[in-house]
């Protein structure tokens, strides 16, 4: 029989790119959502990914809150471990190295107390070769000093910033990331970049309490815990429009609920440069393996050959409408108009 | 040992009791599991709001065969999702991770073993004792539960077990009374060497006061509420001692479910004890945070 050459859907290029850094794809894990890779490998070669973000790892070892920290609440979960991890000394002598053999680009999460343990962790982590980026989490809100995370104003997240940029290798991108508990988010994300980030990461948690109606209490032993999951995923959208839209050059890595490919496909079109798959993994483990093929196939399908091409572009007035459909009855100065009163 | 995520299905559901019973077409999950092991369901179907995956003991495991593989668990009804896996049906699609967890430690010698239930806890129990049985330890079983209809496996038990001690806190089978006031009483007849537990926490840790007060060891499978079942979302943590004596909070997916009953700081489960390792102090309010 001959040979026929069938034709298959269109390659995508999938390579995405964080403040000058290359990536070969476009999708991260989330912090605090996949621990330090180990235990997803177990389900796919950590590698596939964009890159690992790491839980947030702090200069000491932290026993973190007490339980119960997790809530289920509609398509979504409260969660308040209080950022439980080793501390940099065993992240650095045993996670980081793994991730690095297994070819994963590790992104790494640091979280501290004072802007002094931020400049200390960025220049810990200066020192180690293998981090493809730093991501600075100025907003968990399951920490003591409630109401005064750093996230939370334009002055203390432009400090932690400043401080951790003064102590960072070149090279290595530095991202904030960006609590939606905020009244004025381009206003944070505007100090952030002028303290020097390269990039943002948004969105973090949103703030929640559950009362358990049984015990007539609140059902996390911190009683406040961090709302994630598809829930929140509408906030995270428009976080990450308000922002691309003031500072459409900034690269935003996106995240809040994303459990499918076109869940991502909204981020990307809101402006994100990536994104990343959280609490989908406690439902899915393989979810972000399974999030970047099903994105893939959702770009190919919306004729898109760059993954790039796709960045923002719900920011762009519709294209011109084919003849005949009448269901169209806005132009594309009122959906401008329209953009601009939502910005 | 490592973990598979299936789409397994239903192969059946039957009533026992208060319990549903349900077996799981689910390939590669029975091959490597242990007794101890736990399986993560995803419940609600496609469409649900439920997100988070829910924990059972694996009760039965087949291998290979004619389904190419099944688990059994045991639900009771608690809420919307173990509601949903309650009227599942046969040939209804289950999304499965497993097999979860640290198993039982098995005696490297023939011992006498007396294994205690409490409600459905028993379910973990039966593949532990028929592994037992297959290196010549002498299984001696007590099952405890709030009222008959909550005691799970009786049946399996008595044919299982050389002896069976059944308790209910009213009496409607076996004592009146909780599975330690006949334990004391099993150890001794059995002249047991070790003690495995499942069932609820003040269970487990008063199973492990009397397996402490005979000198030997007690080994219990506790339930913790889980978001993830594979150790990335730190949600089912207590304080256990290290063999360094030192206290961590562990997680009880990965480092558990079992552990050594005379590790688990019970007073303490619920908090951070102070001398954990990496326990906030109480400290000033934070610099630089304002």
């Amino acid at each position: 029989m001959r040979a026929v050459d069938f034709l298959t859907a269109p390659d995508v290029d999938m390579g995405a790119a964080l403040a000058g850094r290359r990536f070969p794809n476009p999708v991260f894990t989330a912090s605090g959502c996949a621990a330090s890779g180990r235990e997803l490998a177990q389900f796919f070669d950590v590698a596939e990914l964009g890159g690992v973000v790491t839980k947030s790892v702090m200069l000491r070892p932290r026993a973190g809150r007490p339980t119960p920290r997790m809530a289920e609440t509609p398509s979504g979960m409260l969660n308040s471990i209080g950022l439980q991890g080793p501390g940099i000394d065993a992240f650095c002598s045993h996670d980081l190295p793994w991730l690095v053999e297994q070819g994963a680009r590790a992104v790494v999460s640091i979280a501290g107390s004072s802007v002094q343990d931020y400049a200390e962790l960025a220049g810990r982590l200066a020192e180690q070769p293998g981090v493809a980026m730093v991501e600075v989490n100025i907003s968990c809100p399951n920490v003591e000093d409630r109401g005064q995370v750093f996230g939370c104003d334009p002055g203390a997240a432009s400090a932690v910033i400043r401080a951790v940029r003064a102590e960072a290798a070149r090279g290595v991108p530095v991202f904030a990331k960006l609590s939606p508990d905020v009244t004025d988010i381009v206003a944070v994300a505007r100090a952030c970049v002028d303290a020097g980030a390269h990039g943002l990461s948004m969105i973090n948690t949103l703030l929640g309490v559950v009362i358990d109606t049984d015990t007539l209490r609140p059902t996390l032993a911190g009683t406040t815990g961090g709302l994630s999951g598809p829930a929140i995923r509408p906030v995270a959208v428009r976080c990450v429009w308000q922002v691309h839209a003031a500072m459409p050059d900034v690269p935003i890595l996106g995240m809040g609920g994303i459990a499918t490919g076109l869940d991502a496909l909204q981020f990307v079109l809101a402006g994100a440069s990536a994104v990343s798959v959280g609490t989908a993994v406690f439902a899915d483990p393989g979810a972000p393996v399974r999030v970047l093929a099903q994105l893939r196939e959702a770009l190919a399908e919306r004729g898109f050959p760059r993954f790039s091409d796709a960045i923002g572009r719900a920011h762009r007035p519709p294209d011109p409408m084919p003849v005949g459909n009448e269901n169209v009855d806005v132009t594309a100065e009122e959906a401008a108009e329209h953009d601009d009163a939502v910005r | 040992m490592r973990p598979v995520h299936v789409r397994g299905e239903v192969l059946s559901r039957k009533r026992v009791g208060a319990y549903h019973q349900i077996t799981l077409i689910a390939p590669g999950v029975a091959d490597s599991a242990r007794p101890g092991q736990f399986v993560a369901l995803a419940v609600g179907g496609a469409t649900s709001g439920l997100l988070l995956r829910r924990a059972f003991a694996i009760y039965g495991a087949t291998p290979a065969g004619v389904y190419g593989g099944t688990v059994q668990i045991v639900v009771a009804v608690r809420g919307g999702g173990t509601a949903w896996l309650a009227s599942l049906d046969q040939g209804d699609p289950v999304d499965v991770v497993g097999p979860l967890g640290s198993p039982f430690r098995l005696p490297a010698r023939p011992v006498s073993a007396v294994l205690v239930g409490g409600g459905y806890g028993s379910a973990g129990l039966f593949g532990l004792a028929q592994m037992l049985r297959g290196r010549s330890c002498r299984v001696d079983m007590v099952l405890g539960a709030a009222s008959a209809d909550r005691l799970f496996g009786e049946l399996e038990a008595k044919r299982t077990a050389v002896s069976l001690e059944v308790t209910t806190d009213d009496g409607g089978a076996g004592r009146r009374g909780v599975v330690t006031d006949v334990l004391p009483e099993v150890i001794e007849r059995a002249g047991a060497g070790v003690v495995y537990a499942c069932g609820p926490m003040p269970m487990l840790r008063a199973c492990g006061d009397v397996a402490a007060s005979y000198d030997i060891p007690c080994q219990v499978a506790v339930e913790e509420s889980m978001a993830c079942g594979i150790g990335v979302c730190m949600t089912c943590v207590l304080p256990v001692v290290g063999d360094d004596r030192v206290t961590r909070m562990v997680r009880s997916c990965v480092d558990g479910p079992v552990f050594a009953a005379d590790r688990v700081r019970w007073d303490d489960v619920g908090t951070v004890p102070a001398d954990a390792l990496g326990a906030t102090p109480a400290r000033a309010p934070v610099a630089g945070a304002s």
